[in-house]
């Protein structure tokens, strides 16, 4: 676990190579977004700014349809706020991974963090290890990709009729069943898999349509967590 | 235009707080055996939870509801792609399967027209 001599350009370019799911996903669901913000009455700047500064896709395709509907600021805010609480879970899952990098890697880090990014690096990092270029290279990727499909979009008004008919609208799922796939291999996170499913549905489906991810995820880590540990297998971070 | 410069900041800052709080509060500690057990059911919990409203519901007028049927085509591509997935390992691989599995569940009827004007 090298700190200093990982952050080469080779790596960074390495990270480009695995952020491209990511990129394909981002480029048209920005796109979309920045058609959705121009048609609820942003400047196609302000559709960028906010791709980059905010850079979270499911809020802002909620704040874009809020505005449209003439909410004040501080609903979008608020609602932004509760639908982003997730990232808590996220955030704190990766700690003990960056325990070496310095304060300010990990702050810059953790603006790129989104629940793609979250995965995509995760999985790199419990199989590979951390490595800083890598990891920043998918990150300035993927959130370059986000800006620029909100930029495209604001600047033209359709056209994504034709992404959904090449399936690219299916990158982000398939990544994610790429990300959970591994998962099942071991019980315990089968269990947490099937159970953060489960509810996520039963949440929606009742109406908490802001909160389930946060709150399917808390239950279900949390029974998990109580599944037997195997102490003669050393599995802990398999 | 203020109003906008004043949605981003609040957005980005209600953002970023989630995002940077846990990461750098809990890096710096030893964390035990129990928090970190906690923390290892996090990812395949909080990715199950994304992905299985993508696959499973449909939403009309903002009302969600199960959706289970041959029209939804993310559900039908989800099985190919997981079982793609689960015997090569491959991560592309995985997303490329997913992605055409759609396409051409999308495509399917331009595509049997076509291979029938070309094979009748």
């Amino acid at each position: 676990m090298s700190t200093e001599k990982d952050f080469t350009l080779k790596n960074f370019l390495r990270g480009a190579r695995l952020s491209l799911p990511i990129l394909l996903g981002y480029l048209p669901v920005g796109f979309a977004f920045g058609v959705l913000a121009v048609q609820a009455g942003m400047e196609p700047l302000t559709a960028g700014l906010m791709c980059y500064f905010v850079y979270a896709g499911s809020a802002q395709l909620i704040a874009a349809g809020l505005l449209a509907n003439g909410a004040s600021v501080a609903t979008v805010v608020i609602t932004t706020f509760i639908v982003n609480l997730r990232h808590l879970l996220m955030s704190a899952a990766l700690a003990p991974y960056l325990k070496h990098w310095s304060k300010t890697r990990q702050a810059w880090f953790c603006f790129e963090m989104t629940d793609e990014t979250f995965a995509a690096n995760l999985s790199r990092f419990s199989s590979c290890g951390v490595n800083a270029g890598e990891a920043f290279g998918l990150n300035f990727f993927s959130h370059g990709a986000w800006t620029a499909g909100g930029i495209l979009g604001a600047f033209s008004d359709s056209a994504i009729g034709y992404m959904t008919y090449a399936g690219l609208d299916f990158a982000l799922p398939g990544m994610f069943i790429a990300l959970l796939l591994p998962h099942f291999r071991l019980p315990r996170r089968l269990f947490a898999a099937g159970l953060g499913a489960a509810l996520s549905l039963l949440f929606i489906t009742m109406g908490i349509d802001q909160w389930n991810i946060l709150a399917a995820t808390v239950c279900s880590a949390t029974l998990a967590a109580f599944w037997p540990v195997n102490k003669r297998r050393n599995d802990v971070r398999a | 235009m203020r109003e906008y410069a004043l949605l981003i900041a609040g957005m980005a800052a209600v953002t970023y707080m989630p995002r940077m709080a846990p990461l750098m509060l809990l890096a710096s500690r030893d964390l035990n055996a129990h928090v970190l057990r906690w923390l290892e059911m996090i990812p395949p919990a909080v990715l199950a939870a994304l992905l299985a409203p993508e696959l499973l519901l449909s939403s009309t007028n903002g009302e969600k509801t199960l959706f289970f049927s041959q029209d939804n085509v993310f559900l039908l591509a989800a099985l190919p792609t997981f079982i793609a997935g689960w015997i090569s390992r491959s991560f592309f691989g995985t997303v490329v399967i997913g992605m055409g599995t759609v396409a051409l569940l999308r495509n399917w009827h331009t595509i049997k027209n076509s291979l029938a004007a070309v094979l009748f």
